[in-house]
């Protein structure tokens, strides 16, 4: 069974754990701006929105690399970044409608969620289970996947 | 690792900003954050300035520990000479605005000097820039936030600023950063307004590193475990936030009612953790919206409300009808107890506008309830006040004058001074629930007999948060006391001021301490951090910092003789409650504390205690 | 099923992938005009840059990829379509025969009309042919003139800059990517660029280059207003136009390019177009565009596709969007960033920051965006657009502050 992240924002309390437990498994470093999930404060409505990428079916970002550099991990569904390939043109950083593919200027490539391999640091570190891991089919993705199905304006179709 | 070993040194005077190395042998004998940052101030300033002169400097500091994935690892604290007291200022707050400039590469920022015209510092990781804020001058912190926010594009960016009271004088205003975290007391505020600094706006975006990454997350993991299976950090705390003390400590008998006059209030279920929970009748909706937790906090006793929209203060001022940083415990008690004011909406409609406009809830509170015995004594008329009755239990005055001290106009000008000096104005001194300038919080220390000793010696002035023996003497942590026995308390206090004083050196969250001791607090930084930190070495860093603290004050001019509590503390009995009849018993303390410090029958540490801890 | 494909770059890949996932037994194959394997013009200045070698703009990296995926690859330029015959005639005379086509030919560098243009060291940089010339002059220190600085233009500049060549970019528009930036933010990635290094004259045309007389340079281009420069190496990067010149004369019906309906078929049935060489329709107004960009490239390729294997998908237009790296400074552009009329639009400025955006609306709904000097999250300004977003009381959250683009769009797909 595929798994998938689930975010739960009424869960979350904004402490950003997720976003060290990230970085520091992809960077080595404890520091939210180089994290692949992002919590995003709404201070007027007292809600904390935890985001990051979905592994969309559409997989926007890895269509539309011009030299192959997004990769689906057979074992997680995961779109990956290969590093090797990545040339730093930021071409995904635009196609990807829902802004989860990010520019990192020190290494002049992009990042994104690759949810680990298949272990997640931000579900282990969440406190409060807003974020965890759990079968695809669990996810509450279908909200996800019918706002992507708006966006997608050009396909009625799945390969 | 753990400190980035750079410090940014800002001349407002010159308006010069400069980064120098952190004084990495004092790092050692100090930590960080508060040990470390009044060991600069110590060395850098005549403890006799003017607090509100440009020879006074203001240092904000975070700690090894902070922008690290220890829980609660957000904290920085504000260190000066305090502008409400004139004694040794640390302030300590959470948000996010620490962790971020640590993100950006420095462990404090000193500054010096008083700009020309009004400020503010913008950082960038290693770009640093002091940038005019005239037009930010006359704003709150919310405006200013929000204006910061827009012109420099960048939703991440956090800021720490003054709102209107810090320009105007008030003496107990805050630095609030993140809209509604504050290093609150003693009047730190007060003095950033007094160098025409507005705010600091910072992004980082270089991270933190630690000794040995791969113990550093296996502790910290662990110690998270700990918070969430405790009762009041994984359950009391985050239902209710500090709140949760509101029922407990009014049925003790140690809820300081009406300035202080009584120990228990009527209303306290109806401004409780409890009553924030609560569905209201007007709207349907309850006064608490959400937990909020600071950066890094697997706790989230923060909370998040919303106003009735109905509600006077509100009801056609739409930009108070979202959500915001709620009533805390000590927050609740000081604009509602001490006042007498039982209305939760306007205890939250005053403590917005405390965080608006960036002032003490605390000092305030009990400055009002002060202001208000003066009133019903006939002290003060109605001219004075502009015609708002000053009565205790009146939701009218206490958020009219909220509003008055915000802005530091009209009678918020004379209760912008503190209730030390507003008693002193109208000839009673006696009347200002204060210990060295500042006001005691919650607790009252005829039923909790350590807050006696610990508000009498605390080196800020009167505040739970330098020796919180409610932990042991109400809660049993680590182990229960009886709160109305002075027997024991004197070795109680030194250990908690030693251990906080370490704590606060961290990065690390004071409210940890309720689950974790000293022992969980080792590891970590040990882990983090340079050098061998064993539990000795933290352990005799916090008495270190305890006696540098004192010896700051003693030649700020403090003697032994400042070591006491406002008289009715002392002479009149709780009327009420477990503690009825009963007085604090600080002179049975006082002495057995100073011996146990080390210090002499005047206070003053002795050659030997000095030499031994290095100092 | 015989299915050939006009163009080896990300369309006619993407599409020749797309079917031969919907058919496992159809014939397949993508004619080439290049002498290479399949590789993706926008990893050209990487390439020049020495960020990558030759290989690294291969648009596919898995050994015998095609070859697996029994896709064939002709290297030969196309020369006639017989639309009748159903058949391709190849500029080495041979033919191929096929029963769906998709043109997805792409688009050629336009030469202006300035005399001198045809000697060596005056180069266009759109082929690796193209980049090999080009990496063998623009050596350090070497004096290169770069005529043009739209996008393609100034991606190459990044490249030449790279290179640690004396660079000088000349634009006859009055700011840089004009077709991509307003005035501002034009005006200001020109002011990071002569901070960089570069010696920027927009407004300035160049009229002739001529060889250097006294040899010091290899050519002095006259130009009006800058007078003379001189230079070691020309590169030409002041356009591109779809390339159809290969359709004259065939009952394919084209105007700028290959014209298409809503479901990317061309005017003879059959035959469908995809990427830089067709005309489809702008997403939002409707009308004829021709949005020469990589996402489109691969969007309409695979779309097409789609509808060439039978599963009818309709078309709904493509959204013009850009990003550019102008040596560190970072710019955006989405949709119909110059606005409409009638339409309500808001910005914020931080000159000495370099940091710009300005979002354009149509009632409530976003419409286009520009941004400079941020990248995170940018994609969601897409979203925004194409989702044709309501924004309700997150429109004037955003004309009051624009730069919480992300959090309008998280609250609105929550």
């Amino acid at each position: 069974m595929m798994r998938s992240l689930s975010i739960t924002p009424a869960k979350c309390t904004g402490c950003l754990q997720c976003e060290m437990a990230c970085s520091y498994e992809n960077e080595g470093v404890f520091n939210p701006a180089k994290s692949r999930i992002k919590v995003f404060v709404f201070e007027h409505e007292g809600r904390n929105v935890p985001y990051t990428c979905t592994q969309c079916a559409d997989a926007w970002c890895k269509n539309a690399c011009p030299t192959e550099a997004i990769q689906i991990n057979a074992a997680t569904g995961a779109k990956v970044i290969n590093e090797g390939l990545c040339v730093g043109c930021k071409v995904c950083t635009i196609a990807c409608p829902f802004g989860t593919v990010n520019y990192n200027h020190a290494t002049g490539k992009v990042i994104k969620c690759d949810l680990c391999g298949g272990d997640p640091a931000c579900a282990k570190a969440c406190p409060t289970q807003a974020i965890t891991y759990i079968d695809a089919d669990w996810t509450g993705y279908d909200k996800m996947r019918g706002w992507a199905a708006r966006t997608d304006t050009q396909s009625a179709a799945q390969v | 690792m753990g400190w980035h070993k750079k410090v940014l040194r800002v001349n407002l005077t010159d308006g010069s900003c400069n980064a120098e190395p952190l004084n990495m042998q004092w790092a050692a004998e100090y930590l960080g954050q508060r040990g470390l940052a009044t060991k600069y101030l110590l060395e850098e300033i005549d403890p006799k300035v003017d607090p509100l002169s440009p020879e006074n400097k203001l240092i904000i500091a975070t700690g090894p520990l902070t922008g690290t994935m220890a829980s609660t690892g957000g904290r920085f604290s504000v260190i000066t000479k305090g502008a409400l007291t004139g004694a040794i200022a640390c302030s300590n707050s959470g948000g996010y605005f620490g962790a971020e400039l640590k993100f950006a590469g420095w462990d404090m920022i000193i500054f010096e000097g008083r700009a020309l015209s009004p400020v503010y510092l913008l950082i960038k990781d290693d770009s640093v820039e002091l940038l005019p804020a005239d037009d930010l001058w006359g704003k709150s912190v919310w405006e200013t936030d929000e204006i910061l926010h827009r012109r420099h594009q960048d939703p991440q960016l956090r800021v720490a600023a003054i709102g209107q009271s810090g320009e105007q004088g008030v003496l107990f205003a805050c630095v609030v950063n993140d809209l509604h975290r504050a290093a609150g007391r003693s009047g730190v505020g007060t003095v950033m307004g007094s160098k025409n600094l507005k705010a600091v706006a910072v992004r980082g975006t270089q991270g933190v590193k630690v000794k040995d990454p791969a113990r550093f997350m296996r502790v910290v993991a662990e110690k998270k475990q700990i918070l969430a299976e405790n009762a009041v950090t994984g359950q009391g705390l985050p239902t209710y936030g500090t709140q949760v003390l509101m029922n407990v400590i009014n049925e003790v008998g140690a809820l300081p009612t009406n300035n202080a006059i009584d120990v228990q209030f009527n209303g306290a279920s109806k401004i409780s953790g409890e009553a924030m929970h609560e569905v209201r009748a007007s709207d349907g909706k309850s006064n608490l919206v959400a937990n909020k937790a600071c950066f890094g906090c697997t706790i989230a006793c923060g909370r998040i409300s919303k106003m009735d929209q109905t509600h006077y203060t509100v009801v056609n001022r739409p930009e108070y009808w979202g959500a915001s940083g709620g009533l805390e415990y000590e927050a609740a008690w000081a604009l509602g107890a001490a006042t007498g004011v039982d209305d939760l909406e306007a205890l939250t409609f005053a403590n917005f506008i405390c965080n608006e406009q960036a002032f003490d809830p605390i000092t305030f509170g009990s400055t009002l309830g002060a202001a208000m015995e003066l009133y019903e004594m006939g002290l003060i008329s109605d001219a004075e006040t502009g015609g708002t009755a000053l009565k205790f239990g009146s939701a009218e005055a206490l958020t009219k004058m909220a509003e008055l001290v915000g802005k530091g106009e009209g009678f918020g000008k004379v209760l912008g001074l503190g209730s030390k000096r507003l008693c002193e104005k109208y000839g009673h001194p006696e009347l200002s629930m204060s210990v060295k300038g500042q006001e005691f919080p919650a607790y009252d220390p005829r039923g909790i007999q350590g807050m006696g000793l610990t508000y009498a010696t605390s080196n800020r002035g009167a505040c739970h948060l330098r020796s919180y023996t409610v932990a042991s003497e109400i809660l049993g942590i680590p182990e229960k006391t009886d709160p109305l026995a002075t027997e024991g308390k004197a070795g109680l206090v030194k250990a908690f001021q030693d251990a906080t004083a370490a704590v606060d050196s961290t990065g690390l969250c004071l409210f940890t301490t309720f689950a974790w001791s000293l022992d969980d607090f080792q590891p970590q930084v040990d882990a983090a951090c340079d050098g061998e930190w064993s539990l000795e070495r933290l352990s005799e860093v916090g008495e270190r910092i305890w006696n540098m603290e004192r010896q700051f004050n003693l030649a700020a001019g403090f003697t032994g003789k400042d070591d006491t509590l406002p008289k009715r503390l002392l002479k009149d009995a709780a009327k009420t409650g477990p503690a009825q009849g009963r007085v604090n018993g600080l002179d049975q303390m006082l002495p057995e504390y100073y011996q146990l410090r080390g210090w002499d029958n005047a206070g003053v540490p002795t050659r030997e205690t000095l030499s031994k801890l290095g100092l | 099923m015989r299915y050939a494909i006009i163009g080896a770059g990300p369309s006619g890949v993407v599409a020749a992938e797309t079917l031969r996932a919907r058919d496992a037994q159809a014939e397949i194959v993508i004619v080439g005009g290049e002498a290479e394997p399949a590789y993706s013009r926008m990893a050209i200045p990487y390439l020049l840059a020495g960020q990558i070698d030759e290989t690294g703009t291969y648009l596919r990296h898995t050994p015998d990829h095609f070859d697996k995926l029994g896709i064939r690859m002709v290297q030969e330029q196309v020369s006639t379509v017989d639309t009748d015959a159903r058949r391709l005639l190849l500029s080495n005379g041979s033919s191929l025969d096929f029963d769906r086509l998709l043109i997805a030919s792409g688009s050629h560098p336009v030469k202006p009309p300035v005399a001198g243009l045809d000697q060596p060291a005056i180069h266009h940089c759109w082929t690796l042919a193209d980049a090999r010339h080009i990496a063998k002059y623009a050596s350090p220190d070497s004096r290169v003139v770069l005529m043009g600085a739209g996008f393609i233009g100034s991606i190459i500049m990044e490249a030449l800059v790279r290179r640690k060549v004396r660079l000088t970019l000349v634009e006859k528009a009055d700011r840089m990517v004009p077709r991509m930036m307003d005035q501002t933010a034009g005006n200001l990635i020109k002011q990071w660029c002569i901070g960089q290094g570069v010696d920027v004259r927009t407004s300035t045309q160049v009229d002739a280059i001529d060889t250097d007389p006294s040899g010091s340079a290899r050519y002095l281009l006259r130009t009006t207003p800058s007078g003379v420069i001189p230079a070691d190496l020309v590169v030409v990067a002041t356009g591109v136009r779809p390339t159809i010149g290969f359709l004259q004369g065939s009952a394919i019906e084209t105007r700028l390019g290959v014209l298409v309906d809503d479901h990317l078929q061309t005017s003879v049935e059959g035959i469908y177009a995809a990427g830089d060489v067709c005309e489809g329709f702008d997403w939002n107004t409707g009308a004829r565009a021709i949005h020469a960009i990589q996402p489109v490239a691969a969007e309409t390729g695979r779309l097409a596709a789609l509808n060439m294997s039978g599963c009818r998908t309709v078309y709904t237009g493509s959204l013009g969007m850009n990003v550019l790296d102008s040596i560190g400074l970072i710019s955006t552009s989405f949709g119909q960033w110059q606005g409409i009329d009638g339409g309500d639009q808001t910005q914020l400025l931080d000159e000495s920051g370099y940091r710009y955006i300005k979002l354009q609306f149509e009632e409530d709904r976003l419409i286009g965006a520009i941004t400079l000097g941020t990248t995170e999250h940018v994609g969601v300004i897409r979203g925004l657009i194409q989702s044709r977003t309501q924004l309700g009381a997150w429109r004037q959250r955003l004309i009051r502050d624009p730069s919480r683009v992300m959090e309008a769009y998280l609250a609105n797909a929550q």
